[in-house]
């Protein structure tokens, strides 16, 4: 086990207690070729909280929120997640180390029903054989019983009982970006990456999804990573915020403590980098 | 009040909804009393099951200090548990007093502050934020209970409890507290109060109807003989708690018949459970049923040539002897074979999708059902009915006996119920129903009830000759006289008008007048798809309004409503002899109709005084500017010139009597 920082969490202003450190990034840099899209970045997420990650298009933020979940491999630095240092994987290996993730561009099986396409987050929890399965037998039944119960739960938690049946493809954006959590949840991750939740909807649908954000983490102390481009969202939510630009770290802290960064207010208002 | 009391005589011991719930327990005790679909299952109670539920609630409200005579307000969607809040307070000799889920927190102060309210019982956080938000002024509220843990814990709770672990209290404290509980369940009389409602009230502040245990377990019994419900019959309760209708279907006729009550999964599945469960016995305002038609409607233009051809030809065969085999009325036996194939083609599969096939009884009420509507449902052997009631009443004022079913009445008088027309055309009753008062407002109870117990409706109507039907024509402040004397209810003509599809708002002018003359909005849906249908180019509401086909189809509709009106001696003077197509849509934006859609008649009267003028002058055309607001409050101005027309009106001579 590798050292990291030991130290017990914090409390937040609305008396949540953070835990100590679920995974520390050390001295990221990530390339594909000739581009640098993350240049040396440090940063620690905590068990229980809300990390946001913000910046500018093109800052590198989903290449951060990749390279959290596993699917890219740093070239250099290293990523401590629950005190060891993580290999290079296999992609059912990223899947299986319980961070599961929404994406920015709807990535759910448009021709399956919400309660299939649900279902298919539960997939690594299903361990009977192919036989047993093709046979509705022993195991296989017991385990689809267990994970439909568990699919239910998060159904009735994010209220779209009404859709269970519907086809994906039927349904409004607001809704299959819910299903797209709900799918991520059903996998019972111990951090939760949501690229972008908010984009593309309307003042209700935004509301909605916060609420849900808040109360999956109330409920299930979900450790959350979040990449948001509405400021206002973000300030609410979140516990704390890494701001990115070009690649590069410029701010790190609790969202007042962002707000007033100058290197933040550059970047947002826009100036010229040269 | 003679009926009353041999009533009351003949309940013996059962005079409470505990006691009744004792009874079903003991009699029915393995039967299903509720269902509630959760986490896509239907989970059912048994009545022996909510017995001890509800006793266990009622103990645990026992240790939280409820009192005899504590008024319990319950906030929520339909749920099992919520009613049996309202069973536990009546067990602990509490008044269970059922608010609007949607209501804001405004309305939510005041009643709550009225009834001085110590317990609130929650569906959900959303409602205990709307609690919290209202104890600032309210100093009356000390415990709250929530059903729904979801989202809770950073709550305070040194005076909120989550409704399961009040039941673990109370199951604990059985030794303790039984007997204290058995005493005042079985102190319970007729004369208590069973439940507070308040009543939406369309003018000033609600008003708490008080109902006592001898209105609602007579109204019960008396409606449940009517309708021989039975156990094993099933209803979906899904219409809101604080309404008098589901209190009576889902709690007063459940508990006396001993039938099974089933909560729906959210409001939004409604659709869904109700295909899942196939009540038995359904009550649904003409609303639901309207759009239930115009879905089937819908999809049924996107079905196959031959699927739609077969649907029509049997719906037109059904429109003619559907009826006539619900009545029990002779049919040949050609027509009953070809039914019967109708049945297995359309009608039963029809049925089944909409989740009405096992239906024996269905009501519809609140305000005027399409006569379309309600054959088109009638046509498929659905036995729906009508009926007439209101809060004061315990529901049931008049409805409409088995074979006896028509669109236009709203039936006779229910069993116990007196029902008289006052010279002013107002519709009174006398029942065992009859609210007890209205809670803190002795004046108000006066002036609604007088001291030999008749209650003024506000409605006014009149009993059909020959088939002893009431039928309601109007509020009675909105209905007239036009000059030459005879009666002017503008209602009623507007009902008609706004029966066909193309026609949104009718509002109907002639009191004190010679004559009548109406304003019509268009359904912009309606004929916007009839011109899209047959290629007619229109820019607006305006334009589209001002077109000669459209006025052509308007007054053909007009002609028709006084065709049928004319054959109504009592309102054949209500005939419209003139009218237009207004160029603008009634808004509420603009203060022409309520938020909830229903036209301010004073206002319109006074805003297009011009138009009305121009009417009853004859002229052909008229130049008019009226002042809208827009949706982001600037204002501007819609001139145009509209074309008033003439329509056929329908001499005396014709007439018929409608209850031919």
């Amino acid at each position: 086990m590798l050292d990291t920082q030991s130290d017990d969490g914090y409390i937040t202003a609305d008396g949540r207690k953070i835990g100590g450190v679920a995974m520390e990034m050390r001295n990221i840099t990530l390339r594909f070729g000739g581009v640098v899209a993350i240049k040396d970045i440090s940063f620690d997420i905590r068990w229980g909280e809300i990390r946001t990650i913000i910046g500018p298009n093109g800052a590198g933020k989903s290449s951060m929120l990749n390279v959290i979940s596993g699917f890219y491999h740093p070239q250099e630095g290293e990523v401590i997640y629950k005190g060891y240092k993580r290999p290079k994987m296999k992609p059912y290996q990223v899947a299986r180390q319980g961070i599961a993730r929404t994406f920015q561009n709807i990535a759910l099986f448009e021709g399956m029903s919400v309660l299939d396409n649900i279902m298919t987050g539960r997939m690594h929890h299903m361990k009977a054989n192919m036989l047993q399965q093709a046979l509705w037998w022993g195991k296989a039944q017991r385990e689809e019983d267990e994970n439909r119960a568990q699919v239910e739960k998060i159904i009735d938690f994010l209220e779209i009982q009404h859709i269970r049946k519907t086809p994906v493809a039927r349904l409004p954006y607001g809704l299959k970006k819910r299903v797209e959590l709900a799918r991520a949840l059903a996998a019972e991750p111990s951090i939760l990456l949501l690229d972008e939740p908010m984009a593309g909807m309307n003042v209700e649908e935004k509301e909605d999804m916060c609420r849900f954000i808040l109360d999956v983490n109330d409920e299930f102390g979900t450790t959350t990573v979040l990449i948001e481009h509405d400021m206002g969202v973000v300030m609410d939510l979140s516990d704390r915020v890494v701001v990115m630009d070009y690649g590069k770290k410029i701010g790190d802290g609790t969202p007042d403590e962002v707000r007033n960064n100058e290197d933040v207010i550059r970047a947002y208002l826009g100036v010229a980098h040269d | 009040m003679s009926t009353t009391e041999t009533a009351s005589a003949a309940l013996g011991e059962l005079c409470s909804i505990p006691a009744l719930l004792a009874r079903n327990a003991k009699r029915y005790g393995m039967q299903a009393a509720y269902r509630e679909k959760e986490f896509g299952i239907w989970q059912a109670w048994t009545w022996a099951e909510t017995h001890a539920e509800v006793r266990a609630m009622a103990l645990g409200f026992l240790v939280l200090g409820m009192r005899e005579g504590d008024y319990v307000a319950i906030i929520g969607r339909n749920r099992p548990a919520l009613y049996w809040a309202m069973v536990a307070a009546q067990s602990v000799g509490a008044i269970p007093v059922p608010l609007y889920q949607d209501a804001v927190a405004e309305e939510m102060a005041y009643v709550l502050d009225h009834c001085g309210a110590r317990f609130v019982i929650c569906g959900d956080q959303e409602q205990v934020d709307k609690v919290l938000e209202v104890q600032e002024k309210v100093t009356c509220i000390e415990e709250i209970a929530y059903l729904d843990k979801r989202g809770m814990r950073k709550y305070d709770h040194s005076h909120m409890n989550w409704l399961e672990d009040v039941m673990r209290e109370g199951r604990a404290a059985e030794t303790r507290l039984g007997a204290e509980l058995d005493r005042r369940t079985s102190a319970l009389t007729l004369d208590h109060t069973c439940v507070m409602l308040y009543t939406s009230g369309t003018t000033g502040k609600p008003k708490g109807v008080v109902l006592s245990n001898r209105n609602i377990i007579v109204t019960s019994k008396n409606s449940s003989e009517f309708d021989k419900l039975r156990p094993g019959d099933e209803i979906l309760a899904y219409l809101p708690m604080a309404w008098v209708g589901d209190f009576i279907f889902a709690i007063g006729q459940a508990y006396w018949t001993g039938f099974c009550v089933n909560c729906p999964e959210s409001a939004q599945t409604m659709l869904t459970d109700l295909r899942e469960i196939g009540p038995t016995y359904y009550f649904a305002p003409p609303r639901v049923f309207e759009n239930m038609l115009t879905t089937v409607m819908i999809r049924m233009e996107d079905a196959s040539p031959l699927k739609r051809k077969i649907f029509h030809h049997f719906m037109g065969f059904a429109r003619d002897v559907g009826p006539k085999l619900l009545d029990g009325k002779p049919v040949g036996i050609g027509d009953k074979l070809k039914y019967g194939l109708g049945n297995l083609l359309v009608y039963g599969p029809l049925k089944d999708t909409l989740g009405l096939r096992r239906i024996r009884v269905a009501y519809t009420a609140g305000e005027a059902i399409g006569p379309e509507i309600f054959d088109f449902y009638r046509s498929l052997g659905i036995n729906l009915k009508q009926l007439y009631g209101q809060t004061e009443a315990s529901v049931f004022i008049t409805q409409q006996p088995d074979g006896e079913v028509r669109s236009d009445t709203v039936g006779v008088p229910s069993p116990g119920v007196e029902v008289r027309i006052a010279d002013s055309g107002e519709v009174f009753y006398r029942s065992p129903g009859t609210f007890e008062s209205y809670y803190k407002n002795a004046e108000s109870t006066a002036s609604t009830k007088d001291p030999e117990g008749w209650v003024a409706t506000g409605d006014a109507g009149f009993f059909e000759e020959g088939s002893g039907h009431l039928r309601i024509i109007d509020r009675a402040k909105d209905v007239g006289k036009m000059a030459d004397g005879s009666l002017f209810a503008p209602k009623y003509v507007e009902n008609k008008l706004k029966f066909f599809p193309n026609i949104l708002e009718a509002v109907v002018f002639g009191n004190d007048r010679d004559r009548c003359v109406a304003f019509i909005n268009i359904d912009l849906t309606a004929v916007g798809s009839w011109a899209e249908r047959n290629n007619i180019a229109y820019s607006s509401y305006q334009e589209l309004a001002g077109l000669k086909r459209v006025l052509d189809t308007i007054q053909e509709h007009v002609e028709q409503v006084n065709e049928s009106v004319a054959q109504d001696k009592m309102l054949s003077g209500c005939q419209i002899h003139r009218f237009l197509v207004l160029h603008k849509e009634l808004d509420a934006d603009d203060g022409e109709m309520t938020r909830t859609r229903k036209v301010r008649r004073r206002i319109v009267e006074d805003k297009f005084a011009d138009l009305i003028d121009a009417l009853y002058a004859g002229k052909d055309s008229v130049y008019t500017e009226t002042e809208v607001t827009y949706e982001d409050g600037r204002k501007g101005k819609l001139k145009a010139t509209l074309e008033l027309r003439d329509a056929k009106v329908f001499g005396q001579t014709s007439a018929r009597m409608a209850a031919e």
